[in-house]
C-alpha cells in the first residue's frame, strides 16, 4: 500500500477505503413496503368480484374470436391460449348436429358424443403430427388454434340450419353445399395462418394436409345433415 | 489487495454444467442408452428443475424433522417422526420413478425419427407404390417412415365416409364414422402386424416399421381406384381400376418381400397372404360401403317393390287347409 501511495500522488487526498478488520459491517436495508404491497395486489386476481373474472375471460374468449375472423399473423392467439372458446363452439356444433336421422330412421346422425370425441381426438392427432413434424408451437397452442378455427364451420352450421328451415330441394342444397364450402376454405386458411409460422418452411404442406382432411370431415358432417 | 481468482460459477443454482444438458434436437435415439431422456433439452432442464427442488424438500423436511425431534423428546415423538420421514421418502422415490417412467414412454420424441420426411419423398413415395420394381435378388429398400401411411389411411377414412354417405348405406349397430376409423385403421395395423408374424416366422427380412410403411403406402392405390368409383358407378371400370391399381401396388409389395425371404415355400406363403389381403379389402370396401346398383338392393327389401308382378302363383291360398278355399283357388286358376 505504501507503494501505492508512493506511485500516484494524485491520488494521495483519497481516503483508505480498506476495512479495517475489527470494526463489523452490519446495517439495515429498508424495503419499501407500500410498493410491494401495490405490486401484489395488481397481480393477485382473489379479491375481485365473481363478475370481473367471467367478464375479463369473455372478453379474452371474444378478441381471439375477432382474431379468427380476421386471421393474420399475429402471436396473440398463440400467447395467451385457452380452451374455453374451442370448448364453446365444439358444444354448440355437437348440439346442433344432435338428432340427425336419414330417411329410413334406422341409422341416426352423428350424436354429441361422437362430435366431441372428432373434434378432440382430431385435434390431438394434428398437434402430435406437427410437434412430430419438428413445429416449435406448444401443445395447448396448437389445440386453442384448432378449436378457435371451428368458429366459420359453426357459423355454417347455423346457416344450413335455417336454410333447411326455410328452402328444399336443390336450391338448398346448392346454397347449403356453398356455405359449407366457404366456411371450410376459410377455418383452414384461418388455422393455416396461425399454424404454419412455426414449422420449419419446407415442411408447411405436411401440416396443412391434416388440418385440410380434419375440416374437411367436420364439413362433411354439417352438410349431410339432415333433421 | 489480494486478486480474486476467478469464478465463472455464478449463479446460485450452479448454472449450465456441460454433462447436464444434452445434444438437443437431435432426431436419431441412441438406443443403448434409453436411459436419459435425449431429444428435448426442455425435459431435461424440467428434471434438473425437479431434482434439485426434490433435493431442497427432503433438506428442508430434514431440516425440520431435527428441529421437531429437538422440541418432542420422548420415543413416541421420534417414532413418529421416523415413520413420517420413511413413508416421504417412498414417496418421493416412487414419484421420482413414475415421472422418469412417463418420461421416457410418454415421450413422443420417441417417433419423432419415423416423422422426418419431406413434402417431396413423401410425393415420390406415394407414385413409388404403384410401380413395382423388378430386382427381388438383392434386398429392397423400404422407406421406414409412418407420416406418409398415417395421412393416406386418415384419407381413406375421408373417401370411406364420403361414400358411405352418398350410397346411403345402413348401419346396424356402431355409427359411419366409427366404422371407417375402425376398418381403416384395423386393416392398417392388424394386417401389418399379421405380415410381420409371418415374416418373423418364415425367417424374412422385414422390421415391422417397414411391414407398416410397405402396406400404408399400399393403401394410396385404394385411395385412388375408391375415389373413382365412388363417384363414376361404372361396374366394368371398377373392376379394371380394382385389377389395374390394385395389381401394381400388389405388385410392388410382392417385389419388396420377394426381395426379403428365402425359400419357395416361405415366398409363396408371405406373398400369397399379402396380396390375397390387399386385393380383397379392395373389393370389401367397394362392395361392403357402396350400393352398387339399384335394383338389386331393392329387390332384397322386400315385397314392397313394382318391377316384377307374381300373378301366376297364389301363397297365402295354398298354404290354407280348408278344402272350399282351395276349390274356389282351383275354379280360379282354371280360369
Amino acid at each position: 500500500m505504501a507503494t501505492a501511495a508512493d506511485a500516484s500522488p494524485s491520488f494521495a487526498g483519497l481516503s483508505d477505503i480498506s476495512i479495517p478488520e475489527d470494526t463489523p459491517v452490519e446495517g439495515d436495508i429498508t424495503v419499501p413496503v407500500d410498493s410491494s404491497r401495490r405490486e401484489d395486489d395488481e397481480f393477485s386476481t382473489l379479491d375481485e368480484p365473481v363478475k370481473e373474472t367471467i367478464l375479463r375471460d369473455l372478453r379474452a374468449v371474444g378478441k381471439k374470436f375477432v382474431h379468427v375472423l380476421y386471421p393474420k399473423q399475429n402471436s396473440e392467439l398463440l400467447q395467451d391460449w385457452d380452451l374455453w372458446g374451442p370448448l364453446l363452439l365444439c358444444v354448440t356444433l355437437a348440439l346442433l348436429l344432435q338428432g340427425g336421422a336419414a330417411k329410413n330412421g334406422s341409422q341416426g346422425g352423428p350424436q354429441f358424443a361422437e362430435v366431441f370425441v372428432i373434434i378432440w381426438f382430431g385435434s390431438i392427432i394434428i398437434t402430435l403430427n406437427s410437434k412430430l413434424l419438428g413445429g416449435t408451437i406448444s401443445f395447448f397452442q396448437s389445440l386453442c388454434v384448432l378449436g378457435y378455427c371451428i368458429m366459420p364451420l359453426t357459423v355454417a352450421m347455423v346457416v344450413c340450419r335455417l336454410v333447411l328451415f326455410s328452402l328444399t330441394g336443390k336450391v338448398s342444397f346448392a346454397v347449403r353445399l356453398a356455405v359449407v364450402v366457404a366456411s371450410f376454405g376459410w377455418s383452414t386458411f384461418a388455422s393455416t395462418a396461425f399454424l404454419a409460422g412455426s414449422q420449419p418452411p419446407n415442411r408447411k404442406g405436411l401440416v396443412v394436409y391434416p388440418v385440410f382432411l380434419f375440416y374437411f370431415v367436420i364439413g362433411w358432417m354439417i352438410l349431410t345433415f339432415s333433421p | 489487495m489480494s486478486a480474486n481468482s476467478g469464478n465463472t460459477n455464478t449463479e446460485p443454482w450452479g448454472s449450465f454444467d456441460d454433462h447436464l444438458v444434452q445434444g438437443g434436437g437431435s432426431a436419431v435415439i441412441d438406443m443403448e442408452n434409453m436411459d436419459d431422456t435425449s431429444g428435448s433439452s426442455f425435459e431435461d432442464m424440467g428434471e434438473i428443475h425437479q431434482r434439485m427442488k426434490e433435493e431442497e424438500e427432503v433438506a428442508a423436511e430434514a431440516a425440520d424433522a431435527d428441529e421437531d425431534d429437538g422440541e418432542f423428546l420422548g420415543m413416541k415423538g421420534l417414532k413418529g417422526q421416523l415413520g413420517r420421514q420413511v413413508a416421504d421418502e417412498v414417496w418421493q422415490a416412487g414419484k421420482r420413478q413414475a415421472s422418469r417412467a412417463f418420461n421416457l414412454y410418454g415421450n413422443i420424441d420417441i417417433l419423432r425419427p419415423y416423422f422426418d420426411v419431406e413434402p417431396v419423398q413423401v410425393r415420390s413415395r406415394l407414385i413409388e407404390s404403384l410401380i413395382p420394381v423388378r430386382m427381388i435378388n438383392f434386398p429392397q429398400k423400404i422407406a421406414g417412415e409412418l407420416y406418409g401411411p398415417l395421412m393416406l389411411v386418415f384419407t381413406l377414412v375421408a373417401i370411406l365416409l364420403h361414400g358411405m354417405k352418398t350410397s346411403g348405406t345402413v348401419i346396424r349397430e356402431g355409427t359411419l364414422m366409427g366404422t371407417a376409423i375402425g376398418t381403416c385403421f384395423g386393416y392398417w395395423v392388424g394386417v401389418s402386424s399379421f405380415i410381420y408374424f409371418l415374416a418373423y416366422v418364415v425367417n424374412a427380412q422385414i422390421t415391422m416399421l417397414q411391414t407398416l410403411s410397405l402396406l400404408g403406402y399400399g393403401l394410396f392405390g385404394h385411395c385412388v381406384v375408391l375415389l373413382v368409383s365412388y363417384n363414376v358407378h361404372f361396374h366394368f371400370l371398377f373392376y379394371a381400376l380394382w385389377l389395374l391399381l390394385g395389381g401394381l401396388s400388389t405388385l410392388r409389395m410382392v417385389a419388396a418381400l420377394l426381395s426379403r425371404t428365402v425359400g419357395r415355400t416361405p415366398r409363396l406363403l408371405l406373398c400369397g397372404t399379402v396380396s390375397f389381403l390387399h386385393m380383397l379389402f379392395l373389393l370389401y370396401l367397394h362392395f361392403a360401403y357402396h350400393k352398387i346398383v339399384e335394383g338389386i338392393l331393392d329387390s332384397l327389401e322386400g315385397p314392397n317393390f313394382a318391377a316384377m308382378q307374381r300373378v301366376a302363383r297364389d301363397v297365402p291360398q295354398v298354404r290354407l287347409n280348408s278344402t272350399v278355399t282351395n276349390a274356389a283357388a282351383m275354379a280360379a286358376v282354371a280360369i
